[in-house]
C-alpha cells in the first residue's frame, strides 16, 4: 500500500521539462504585459483563454480533468444533485450488468468512459459528500463549477424529451444519455474487448423535428416561400428503417426528399436559357376530390458530359471505430470504387481520414492513376486511436490546393454520424463550411449505417456547404447517388434557389405545401440575397406539391369570415404566380424567373401521379392528418399505376416499401 | 558568488515597476510553475498553456503580493487558482460547445491512453477526486508540508491531513480492484 503512495510520489516528481520555445514565448509575453502594466494602460491583464493545440500525452486525461472542477464544494442546492448522482450510479449494478458489460464502442463518451472521475460506487459518492461538507469555505466560482458537475447526471433521465429540440441539442442528448452506463464498469473498458458489430447501445440518432405545414388561408397569407431541397437522404433512411422491420421515426420522414428521390422526365431548359426550367401541372388530389394538387417541377440543365469542368474531389472519410460494420466503411469503400470509373483522367482525387489513420491518406492524385487511388482506399481502416482532429480543415486545404480556375472543388464527407472533424463548436462548424462555400469549395455529406446517424447535422452541414446529403444503405443506393446522378451531385448549376408562390385568392381559397417544413423561408428572405438556400446540381430535378382548394368548395377547412372578408379584386384565371430566384455558382446577386400557374385540362402524367403517391406515402408515415379515408391500399394502387418505364427500378422498389409499411403499420 | 536576492525582495521591487527584478523572478520560477501545472492538469500541452496564462497575468497580480507570505507560497496559490479557473472555463466551454463529435475525439484519445499500461500514474491520478488530486500535487509532487499546502489551498491543516488519509484509502481500494482483475 505504501508502495503505491511512493509510486504516486515518484510519478509526480518526474514532471516533464518545460519546452524552451514555449518558455521563451511565455516569458516574452509576461514582460510585454509587465511593460504595459507599468505604463498604466493595462491595469489588470487577464489570462487569455488558450485552447490546447496539440493533443499531447495526456489529452484524454486532460479533458477528463478539466471537465470536472477541482473543488467540489457543493452548496446546499448542488448536494441534492450529488445525491441523485449516488442513486443513479447504484441502480445499474445488477448481476446482469456485471456479467454482460454493455459494449460502449459506439457511444461511450471519453470523459465518462473511465469510471474514475465519477464516483463509481455509492460509497465513493458518499465519501465525496463528506469531503464536500468538510470544505465549506470557498468562492462562488467554485460553486458554479460544482453545479456544472452535478448537473450532468440528473439530466440523463430527462434526455428523451430533449429530442424535440433543435438540431444542435441532439448532440447534447447523445452525450448525456449514456452517462450512468459507463460508471457501472469497475475498470476502464479496454477498447479491444469490444465487438463493434454488436449494437446493443441505445439509439443515438437525431432527426430534425418540424410540424407538418398547416393549411393556409389565401386571403390572409397568400405567399408561400421556401428553399429548394435536392437531398434524398430521408427516403434512404425510411427505406432502411422499413427493411429492418420498423416504421421510421416521424422526424426522419421529409416528404420533399422522398418525392425528389425519383427521377422525373421534366422538360430540360434549352441552351442559352436559365439553368433550370419550371413546369407546372394541376391535377385532382388523389386523397381529396374537393381539392387540387399543383405540382411544380424544376429541371436543372442536363449536363453536357463532354465539356464538364475538371473536378477536384476530396473524400473526407470517418475511420473511427464505429465505422467497422459491414454497412459502413466497407460499403463506403465499395461506393467510392464505383465512383472512380466515372471520373475523367484529368480529375483529381484526394483522401483524408479522420479519427483514425490520421490525416492525408492520399495526396491529390489524377484520376487516371486509379491504381494508387484504389490502393489508398484499401488502406483505410476503421478503429485508429489517434484523433485526426483537423480532418475537415485539412480536407478543405487540400481542395483549395487542387482547385484551379474553372474547376469544381468539392469535399465529400462520409460518416456514420460522428462529426469529430476538428471544429468543435457546432456554430463554428457551420460558419466554417459556409465560409468555404463562399470561397468556392462545396461540401456534400454521405451518411452510412444506422444507430448513430445524425440526420439533422448531416442536413445542416450539407445545407451550409451547398451540397446534398445522401444516406447510403446499400450498394444500389451508392450507385444511384455516385454513379447515375454523379453530375448532379458534383456540379452545381444554380445556388441559393428559392421558390415563392403567390396564390390568387379568386381561384385558390386555401393551400397547403406538402413537405419542405425544414426549408421554409420568411417571405422577405426571398429577395434577400444574403439568405442562404438550396443548390441545384446539373441534371437535378426538384418537385414541390401544393394541395389547393377553390373558393366555395365543400373541402374548405376554414369557414369564411363573417366580418372583414375581403372580396378578391381580380378575375384573373391564374391560380397563382411562381417566382424563382437563383444565383449562378459563385455569384452574389440573384436572378429572377417568373411564371404564372394556370390550370390545364391535360390529364396528369405518370410523373405527377407518382409524385402524388409518394407524397401520400410520406403523409401516411407521419400521421395522415389531411388524407381522410385514403390509405395504404390507395397509395399502393396509385404508385403501381404510375410506375412508367422505371428503368432503374426505383419506383417498383417504392411500391414494395409501401407494402412493407402497410404490413408494419397494422401491427 | 553573490548571495541571491530573496524572492520576496524581487517581488516587491517588481510590483513597484522594476523590470529586471520581474524578469529575474520569472526566470527563477518558470520551471517550477510549469511542473506544478503539469501535476495539476496531467497534460504537457495544457501545462504549457496554463503556465503561459499565469505568466501573462502575473504583472497585474503582483500588486496583491504582500510580504507576509513567502513568494513561492503566493505563486503556488496563483497557479492553483489559475488552474481552477481554467478547468471551470473548460467545463463551461464543454457545456456550451457540446460539439460535434468532440467526445469522440476524447474517447479515442482516452482509449489510447488507457491502453498504455505504463500510465499507472494517470490512472491513479484520474481516479482521485479533484480536490484530492490538487492536494497530492502539492504535497507529494511539490514536496510541501501539509501546513504549506493548507496555506496555498486556503484550508486548515487538518483538512489536508484528512485528505491525505483519503488518498491512501483510495490507493488501497484501487490496488485491491486491480488485484481482483
Amino acid at each position: 500500500m505504501t508502495e503505491d503512495f511512493d509510486k504516486l510520489r515518484d510519478g509526480l516528481r518526474k514532471a516533464p521539462g518545460a519546452d524552451p520555445a514555449r518558455k521563451e514565448a511565455a516569458l516574452r509575453l509576461a514582460m510585454q504585459n509587465f511593460d504595459r502594466a507599468h505604463q498604466g494602460t493595462q491595469p489588470q491583464p487577464r489570462p487569455i483563454p488558450v485552447r490546447p493545440r496539440n493533443a499531447g500525452l495526456f489529452a484524454g486525461v486532460r479533458t477528463m480533468l478539466s471537465r470536472l472542477t477541482t473543488r467540489p464544494i457543493l452548496a446546499a442546492t448542488t448536494s441534492v444533485a450529488a445525491i441523485c448522482l449516488g442513486l443513479i450510479v447504484v441502480l445499474p449494478i445488477t448481476p446482469t450488468d456485471l456479467t454482460t458489460p454493455k459494449p460502449l464502442a459506439e457511444v461511450a463518451p471519453a470523459p465518462e468512459a473511465t469510471p474514475a472521475p465519477v464516483p463509481a460506487t455509492a460509497q465513493e459518492a458518499v465519501a465525496d459528500l463528506a469531503a464536500v461538507s468538510d470544505a465549506a469555505s470557498d468562492t462562488a466560482g467554485a460553486v458554479n463549477g460544482a453545479v456544472a458537475t452535478g448537473q450532468k447526471v440528473p439530466a440523463a433521465p430527462t434526455a428523451p424529451s430533449m429530442t424535440r429540440k433543435r438540431v444542435q441539442d441532439g448532440q447534447m442528448l447523445r452525450r448525456e444519455t449514456y452517462l450512468p452506463q459507463p460508471s457501472v464498469a469497475p475498470t476502464p473498458i479496454a477498447p479491444a474487448e469490444i465487438d463493434p458489430g454488436v449494437q446493443t447501445a441505445p439509439d443515438t440518432e437525431a432527426f430534425p423535428q418540424a410540424e407538418a405545414n398547416p393549411i393556409k388561408v389565401t386571403a390572409q397569407d397568400p405567399v408561400s416561400t421556401f428553399s429548394v431541397d435536392v437531398d434524398t437522404a430521408s427516403y434512404a433512411v425510411v427505406r432502411s428503417s422499413l427493411m429492418q422491420g420498423q416504421l421510421p421515426p416521424d422526424g426522419a420522414v421529409r416528404i420533399e426528399e422522398m418525392v425528389n428521390y425519383f427521377p422525373y422526365t421534366y422538360a430540360a431548359p434549352a441552351v442559352g436559357e436559365a439553368p433550370f426550367k419550371s413546369s407546372v401541372t394541376v391535377m385532382p388530389t388523389p386523397w381529396n376530390p374537393g381539392t387540387q394538387l399543383v405540382r411544380i417541377g424544376l429541371q436543372g440543365r442536363l449536363p453536357a458530359i463532354a465539356d464538364r469542368p475538371a473536378l477536384n474531389l476530396v473524400f473526407l472519410v470517418d475511420t473511427s471505430g464505429s465505422m467497422q460494420n459491414a454497412d459502413k466503411l466497407p460499403l463506403l469503400k465499395q461506393s467510392l470504387r464505383l465512383l472512380l470509373p466515372q471520373l475523367r483522367p484529368e480529375d483529381e482525387v484526394a483522401i483524408v481520414a479522420y479519427a483514425g489513420s490520421a490525416g492525408e491518406v492520399l495526396p491529390p492524385t489524377r484520376a487516371e492513376n486509379s491504381a494508387a487511388i484504389l490502393d489508398a482506399l484499401d488502406r483505410l481502416e476503421a478503429g485508429g486511436s489517434t484523433a485526426g482532429a483537423e480532418g475537415l480543415e485539412l480536407a478543405y486545404r487540400l481542395a483549395e490546393k487542387m482547385g484551379a480556375k474553372g474547376e469544381v472543388s468539392r469535399v465529400l464527407l462520409a460518416t456514420d454520424g460522428d462529426f469529430n472533424v476538428g471544429v468543435s463548436d457546432p456554430d463554428g462548424l457551420e460558419k466554417f463550411i459556409a465560409k468555404k462555400r463562399a470561397q468556392g469549395t462545396y461540401l456534400s455529406v454521405l451518411g452510412f449505417g444506422r444507430g448513430n446517424l445524425d440526420d439533422a447535422v448531416m442536413q445542416t452541414l450539407a445545407q451550409s456547404g451547398n451540397g446534398m446529403a445522401a444516406y447510403i444503405d446499400t450498394l444500389q443506393e451508392a450507385r444511384k447517388v455516385l454513379v447515375d446522378q454523379l453530375s448532379g451531385a458534383l456540379f452545381p448549376i444554380a445556388d441559393d434557389v428559392k421558390i415563392q408562390v403567390e396564390w390568387n385568392p379568386a381561384q385558390v381559397a386555401e393551400y397547403r405545401l406538402i413537405g419542405y417544413e425544414t426549408r421554409a423561408l420568411a417571405r422577405e428572405d426571398f429577395n434577400n440575397d444574403k439568405v442562404d438556400a438550396g443548390e441545384i446540381g446539373a441534371g437535378h430535378a426538384v418537385t414541390a406539391l401544393y394541395e389547393v382548394t377553390a373558393p366555395g368548395s365543400t373541402a374548405l377547412a376554414n369557414d369564411p369570415l363573417r366580418y372583414g372578408a375581403a372580396t378578391p379584386s381580380t378575375d384573373s384565371p391564374e391560380l397563382g404566380f411562381l417566382r424563382l430566384r437563383y444565383k449562378a455558382p459563385g455569384e452574389t446577386t440573384s436572378a429572377l424567373i417568373e411564371t404564372p400557374i394556370t390550370a390545364s385540362d391535360a390529364p396528369a402524367d405518370e410523373d405527377a401521379r407518382f409524385a402524388a403517391a409518394i407524397a401520400g406515402f410520406g403523409q401516411l408515415l407521419t400521421g395522415a392528418k389531411y388524407l381522410g379515408d385514403w390509405g395504404w391500399q390507395d397509395a399502393i394502387a396509385l404508385a403501381q399505376s404510375a410506375r412508367g418505364e422505371d428503368a432503374f427500378g426505383y419506383r417498383t422498389e417504392a411500391v414494395n416499401l409501401m407494402r412493407l409499411a402497410q404490413s408494419l403499420s397494422v401491427q | 558568488m553573490l548571495m541571491e536576492t530573496p524572492d520576496e525582495t524581487l517581488a516587491l521591487a517588481a510590483a513597484s515597476g522594476d523590470r529586471s527584478a520581474f524578469a529575474q523572478l520569472l526566470a527563477r520560477h518558470y520551471d517550477r510553475v510549469f511542473g506544478l501545472c503539469w501535476r495539476l492538469t496531467g497534460s504537457r500541452a495544457d501545462a504549457e498553456d496554463l503556465t503561459q496564462d499565469i505568466c501573462a497575468a502575473l504583472p497585474g497580480k503582483l500588486h496583491s503580493f504582500r510580504a507576509e507570505a513567502r513568494f513561492s507560497t503566493w505563486l503556488y496559490r496563483v497557479a492553483v487558482n489559475a488552474a481552477h479557473d481554467r478547468r471551470r472555463r473548460a467545463a463551461t466551454h464543454a457545456r456550451a460547445a457540446l460539439g460535434w463529435g468532440e467526445w469522440e475525439v476524447n474517447r479515442q484519445a482516452a482509449m489510447a491512453e488507457a491502453e498504455d499500461a505504463q500510465d499507472w500514474l494517470v490512472a491513479a491520478m484520474t481516479r482521485l477526486p479533484p480536490e484530492l488530486r490538487d492536494t497530492v500535487a502539492l504535497t507529494l509532487g511539490e514536496d510541501l508540508t501539509q501546513a504549506e499546502a493548507a496555506a496555498i489551498l486556503g484550508l486548515s491543516e487538518g483538512t489536508i491531513a484528512w485528505r491525505m488519509a483519503e488518498v491512501k484509502k483510495h490507493l488501497r481500494k484501487q490496488a485491491a480492484e486491480e488485484a481482483r482483475i
